[in-house]
C-alpha cells in the first residue's frame, strides 16, 4: 500500500494477446482460490458453500430483478470509488468515506423533500446533489487543513472525523430532520415520482450513467491532464512535488474536497435515486467495502467499474443468499478480504518464483 | 605505490550477466576480487558499474554466469544474506531512512528482539570516523543532513559490519579533496588488514592513487584490466592516459582551465542582500549572505559539504522561507515570489538530490523533463496533455543532452545515476532561464560527461546569464569561475578572484585562515 504503486500514464503500448491472457489467469487464479477458502469457512458455520455461491449469481447476476438491482447498486458505490481513485492517487488515504458518504446522504434527504415542493423537479434535486456535495466537502476540511499545514497522518483523522461523521448524521436525522408523519425515526421521504428517472423500462436507476461519467472523468482528469499530473507527482514524490514549485497545501485541500465531494455525491445519489430517506441507525458502510475494490483495481478507472460491478453483485446475491441461508450479510465482506489476502500472496509468490528463476 | 600482498580471490564472478528490458547491463563479466587489494571499477555512465554491484549485494540476480565465493558456487539469494557472507556495500544513492536518526540508521538491522545499544555504537562509531576525518552527530535527523554527510554516515555503517569485502559505488563523489584522501589512506588499511575493496569512481586520478587492479567496464562488456604488477610500473599520468584510452576508446581531452570572457554588460543581474536564515538543531542556517553576480559571471562556492550550501540554494530557489534579507533578479525583487514565479523570472535551480527531490522515480523520462512546468503551453493546452508535442520535445532532449535511456516512456528511476543527472541539466537549461544555481551540477558524471556539462555551464555564462556553481570539487571551480566565494557554518568568509594562487587562498579560507 504504498503511494509510488500509482500507476505510470505512459506504459508502453506493447500489451500482446498472449501477455493479456496471462494477466488474466493472474488475475482470476487467486479469486477461484479464494472461493475455495471462503466455501470452507461457509462449510465450518454449516452452510453448503455451493448452495451459497449459487444463489448469489442466481440472484445477483442471473434473475433479471437481480441484475437491475446490482447495476442500481453500483451507482453510488462508482462515487465512492471516484473519490477513493483521486485521493489515493495523490498519496492521501481518505479512509473516512463513510462518514463523507452519510453526512451527503442526510443532507439530500434533509433538502429534496422540502425543496421539490416549490422548485421544478429537476432543478430541485440539482441542490439537493450539490449541497450533499458542499457538505461532505466541509466534513473533509479538518483532515485536510491538519495534513496540509501540520502534516499530521490523514489516516488517523479521517477515520476519527468517519466515526464522528456517522454519529452525527445520525443525530441528524432523529433530531433535526425527523418526519414528524411517521413512527419510524427517519427523514421525510421524496417521494418514488420525484426521485431520479429510471433506465427505460427497467428498475434500474439512471444514477448509474451518472456515476459511470464520474468514474470515467475522474479517469481521464488524473491521467490525461495538467491538474491530474500535479496530484500524481505529490502523491508518488511529495518533495519531488515542493521542488517542482507545486503548491502542495492548496492541492491537498483539493485533494480531500474533491475526494470527500465525490463521495457526498454518492451518499445524494443513493437518496435522490434509490433510498427517499434515511432512516436511523442506517450505515451501510459502502466507503470501507470500496477500498479494497480500488486496490484490486490499482487505481485505474475502467478496471474500478468491473471490480465495483463485481462488488454489487456479491452484496445484492450475498444479502438475499443471507436472508435465505442465514449467513450473516457481511460475509461479502470476509469474500471480498479472503481475495485481497490471496492477491497479495500470489503477486509476492509470484515475485519469488521470478527470482528463483534467475538463481 | 605500497607493496601490497595479493591473497586469494574471496569473490568471482565468471560470464556474469544482466538484461534489463532493452538492454544488457552486464554481458559475460569475468572479475576476481581479492583479499588485500583495492579493486577500482571504471566506467562511463551506464556502463554497467552499479549494476554489477546490485548483484554481489544481492539487490537482483544475475540472468547467467555465476558467483563463488571463496572457490564455492553460491548466489547471494538477498542484501542480509550478502552482509551475512562479509559484504558491505556503501550504495551510489542513499539507503538511509530519512525519518530516523543517525544513531538509529546505524542501530538498524541489528536483532529485533534486542534494544540498540546506543553507548556502546557510540564508541564504536567513534572508533571508525575518527581516523577517517568523518565527524558525524549521531543525534540528527537524517532528512537533514546533506548528501555530503549521508555519504560518510554510510561508509561508516558499511565498516560497522566487520566486512571482508567493502564495496564503494561513488563514495568519494561529495567528499571534499582531504576526506578523499583519508578514505584512500583508510582503505590502504583496510586492505593490509587483509580485507577486499571494491572502489567505484569517475575520478581517474583517485583510481591512480589508491588502486591495486584497476577493471574497465563499457557497454556492460569488461573491456580491459590492468594488473596490480603493470600498476606499479606505470607512471601515473601514463595510467590515466591508458585507462582513457580503454574507457573512451580515443583521447579525451584533459579538463582545462578556461574561464569565459565576460559580458560587455557588467551590471549585477543576481544580487543577494544579507540572506539570513536561523539554524536548526541538525541544520545550519545563513548568515547574512550578501553577494553580486553580474552578466556572463560564474560565481563559485566553495567549502565544506554541509555547511548551508543546501539552505543557501534553497532559499534561492524560493523553497526554503528565509528570515530576513532580499534577492533581486535584473532589478527585480523575487522576494515573496515561490518557486514557480522564481522559474517564471529565469532563476533555475539544479538541485543535487537526483532522485530524494529532482526526478520522481517512477514517471517516465519524458515526463521528467517537464515536472516544473506542469500545465503550461505548449505541452499542455487548457490543462490538457498534448502527449504528441511532450514525446517530440522529450526525444529532443534526450538526443540534445545525450541522455542513454532505453526509450521516453521508461521510467526515470530506471537510468543509471549520471543519466537521470543528464535529465535534470536538460530540464533546468532549456529556454528562458537567466540565472541559473548549479548544485555539484557533474557529482556521478563520467570524464566526458563532465566536460561536455562544465562546457555547457561555460557557454551559459558565455550567453550572458548569472551562474552560480555550488561545488565541493575545487578543481572544478577553478577551471571556471571567475570569482570563488567560501562559505562556512552559514556563513561567507571570503571572496577570492581567480587567478594565480587562487587555489592556494580558498584552501586557507576553508580551514578558517586568512585569505
Ligand atoms: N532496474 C533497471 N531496469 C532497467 N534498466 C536498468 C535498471 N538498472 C539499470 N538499468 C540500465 O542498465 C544500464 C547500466 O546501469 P548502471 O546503473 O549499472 O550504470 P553505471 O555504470 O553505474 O553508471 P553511472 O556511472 O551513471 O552510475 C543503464 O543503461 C541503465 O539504464
Ligand atoms: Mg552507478
Amino acid at each position: 500500500m504504498s503511494a509510488d504503486a500509482a500507476p505510470v500514464s505512459a506504459a508502453t503500448p506493447d500489451a500482446s494477446a498472449g501477455k493479456l491472457s496471462r494477466r488474466l489467469a493472474i488475475a482470476l487464479g487467486p479469486i477461484i482460490v479464494s472461493l475455495a477458502l471462503a466455501g470452507c469457512v461457509l462449510l465450518a458455520v454449516g452452510v453448503n458453500p455451493l448452495a451459497y455461491y449459487g444463489f448469489v449469481v442466481e440472484r445477483g447476476l442471473l434473475s433479471p430483478l437481480g441484475l437491475q438491482q446490482t447495476l442500481t447498486r453500483m451507482a453510488p458505490l462508482l462515487f465512492i470509488a471516484a473519490g477513493l481513485i483521486v485521493a489515493f492517487r495523490a498519496g492521501m488515504w481518505n479512509l473516512g468515506g463513510d462518514g463523507q458518504f452519510l453526512l451527503g446522504a442526510v443532507a439530500a434527504a434533509a433538502s429534496a423533500p422540502l425543496l421539490v415542493q416549490t422548485l421544478p423537479g429537476w432543478l430541485a434535486l440539482l441542490l439537493a446533489f450539490l449541497i450533499a456535495t458542499v457538505v461532505a466537502m466541509v466534513w473533509s476540511l479538518v483532515p485536510a487543513l491538519l495534513r496540509a499545514y501540520q502534516g499530521i497522518n490523514e489516516i488517523i483523522t479521517t477515520l476519527m472525523m468517519s466515526f464522528l461523521g456517522v454519529s452525527l448524521a445520525n443525530v441528524l436525522v432523529k433530531l433535526a430532520f425527523l418526519d414528524p408523519s411517521t413512527t419510524v425515526p427517519q427523514t421525510r421521504t421524496l417521494a418514488v415520482s420525484d426521485r431520479l428517472p429510471r433506465l427505460f423500462e427497467t428498475t434500474i436507476t439512471s444514477g448509474l450513467i451518472f456515476g459511470l461519467v464520474a468514474i470515467v472523468v475522474v479517469h481521464l482528469v488524473m491521467t490525461r491532464t495538467a491538474f491530474g499530473l500535479k496530484l500524481r507527482t505529490v502523491g508518488a514524490n511529495p518533495r519531488a512535488a515542493i521542488h517542482a514549485g507545486l503548491n502542495v497545501p492548496v492541492l491537498t485541500i483539493a485533494v480531500f474536497a474533491i475526494s470527500a465531494g465525490l463521495i457526498g455525491m454518492g451518499g445524494a445519489i443513493d437518496i435522490i435515486g434509490i433510498q427517499g430517506n434515511v432512516r436511523a441507525d442506517w450505515n451501510p458502510a459502502y466507503g470501507l467495502a470500496v477500498i479494497p475494490v480500488v486496490f484490486l483495481a490499482r487505481m485505474n478507472g475502467f478496471a474500478a467499474i468491473g471490480f465495483v460491478f463485481l462488488l454489487s453483485v456479491l452484496s445484492i446475491g450475498g444479502e438475499s443468499a443471507a436472508r435465505r441461508l442465514g449467513v450473516p450479510q457481511h460475509f461479502t465482506l470476509v469474500l471480498i478480504s479472503i481475495v485481497l489476502i490471496t492477491l497479495a500472496v500470489a503477486e509476492y509468490m509470484g515475485h519469488r518464483l521470478n527470482q528463483a528463476r534467475k538463481v | 605505490m605500497e607493496q601490497t600482498q595479493a591473497g586469494p580471490a574471496i569473490v568471482s564472478l565468471e560470464g556474469v550477466t544482466k538484461r534489463f528490458p532493452g538492454i544488457v547491463a552486464n554481458d559475460r563479466v569475468d572479475l576476481d576480487i581479492r583479499a588485500g587489494e583495492v579493486h577500482v571499477l571504471l566506467g562511463e555512465n551506464g556502463a554497467g558499474k552499479s549494476t554489477l554491484i546490485s548483484m554481489l549485494s544481492g539487490l537482483q540476480q544475475p540472468d547467467d554466469g555465476r558467483i563463488l565465493i571463496d572457490g564455492v558456487e553460491m548466489p547471494i539469494r538477498s542484501p542480509s544474506h550478502a552482509l551475512s557472507l562479509g559484504i558491505g556495500t556503501v550504495f551510489q544513492h542513499n539507503m538511509l531512512v530519512p525519518t530516523l536518526t543517525v544513531a538509529e540508521n546505524l542501530a538498524l538491522g541489528g536483532r529485533w528482539w534486542q534494544r540498540p545499544r546506543i553507548a556502546e555504537l557510540t564508541a564504536r562509531v567513534a572508533e571508525i570516523a575518527r581516523p577517517l576525518g568523518i565527524d558525524i552527530n549521531l543525534g540528527a535527523r537524517v532528512s537533514e543532513l546533506s548528501l555530503g554527510e549521508q555519504q560518510q554516515v554510510e561508509i561508516v555503517r558499511a565498516l560497522l559490519r566487520d566486512s571482508r569485502l567493502l564495496i564503494l559505488d561513488e563514495a568519494t563523489s561529495m567528499l571534499t579533496p582531504k576526506g578523499i584522501a583519508e578514505l584512500g589512506a583508510l582503505m590502504r588499511r583496510l586492505v593490509e588488514r587483509g580485507l577486499a575493496v571494491v572502489f567505484i569512481t569517475h575520478k581517474l586520478g583517485e583510481a591512480a592513487d589508491f588502486g591495486d587492479r584497476v577493471s574497465v567496464l563499457k557497454l556492460g562488456r569488461k573491456v580491459g584490466e590492468i594488473t596490480s604488477e603493470r600498476l606499479r610500473m606505470l607512471e601515473r599520468a601514463a595510467l590515466v592516459d591508458e585507462i582513457v584510452a580503454m574507457m573512451f576508446g580515443r583521447q579525451a581531452g584533459a579538463d582545462e582551465i578556461s574561464i569565459p570572457p565576460r559580458a560587455a554588460n557588467d551590471d549585477a543581474l543576481l544580487e543577494v542582500r544579507e540572506l539570513s536564515m536561523a539554524e536548526t538543531s541538525d541544520a545550519p542556517g545563513l548568515d547574512r549572505i550578501s553577494f553580486a553576480i553580474g552578466h556572463g559571471e560564474i560565481l563559485g562556492i566553495a567549502g565544506i559539504d554541509g555547511n548551508g550550501q543546501k539552505q543557501l540554494a534553497e532559499a534561492l530557489a524560493g523553497q526554503r522561507p528565509t528570515d530576513s534579507g532580499s534577492v533581486m533578479l535584473a532589478g527585480q525583487a523575487l522576494d515573496g515570489l515561490d518557486v514557480g514565479g522564481r522559474r517564471k523570472r529565469g532563476l533555475r535551480y539544479l538541485t543535487d538530490d537526483r532522485l530524494g527531490e529532482g526526478t520522481v522515480g517512477t514517471f517516465p523520462v519524458s515526463i521528467n523533463y517537464f515536472l516544473k512546468q506542469i500545465g503550461e503551453p505548449p505541452l499542455w493546452r487548457s490543462g490538457m496533455e498534448r502527449t504528441r508535442e511532450i514525446d517530440a520535445r522529450a526525444i529532443e532532449l534526450t538526443r540534445r543532452y545525450d541522455v542513454r535511456t532505453p526509450g521516453i516512456s521508461t521510467p526515470v528511476g530506471r537510468l543509471s545515476g549520471g543519466n537521470i543527472q543528464k535529465v535534470l541539466i536538460a530540464r533546468e537549461l532549456a529556454d528562458g532561464a537567466r540565472a541559473v544555481i548549479f548544485n555539484k551540477p557533474t557529482y556521478g558524471l563520467d570524464l566526458a560527461n563532465t566536460l561536455a556539462t562544465r562546457q555547457r555551464v561555460r557557454d551559459i555564462a558565455g550567453q550572458g546569464l548569472a551562474v552560480l556553481l555550488i561545488s565541493t570539487d575545487l578543481e572544478e571551480l577553478l577551471s571556471m569561475c571567475h570569482r570563488i566565494a567560501v562559505i562556512s557554518q552559514g556563513r561567507l568568509v571570503g571572496i577570492v578572484s581567480n587567478g594565480d594562487r587562487a587555489g592556494e587562498r580558498v584552501g586557507r579560507l576553508m580551514i578558517g585562515l586568512a585569505a
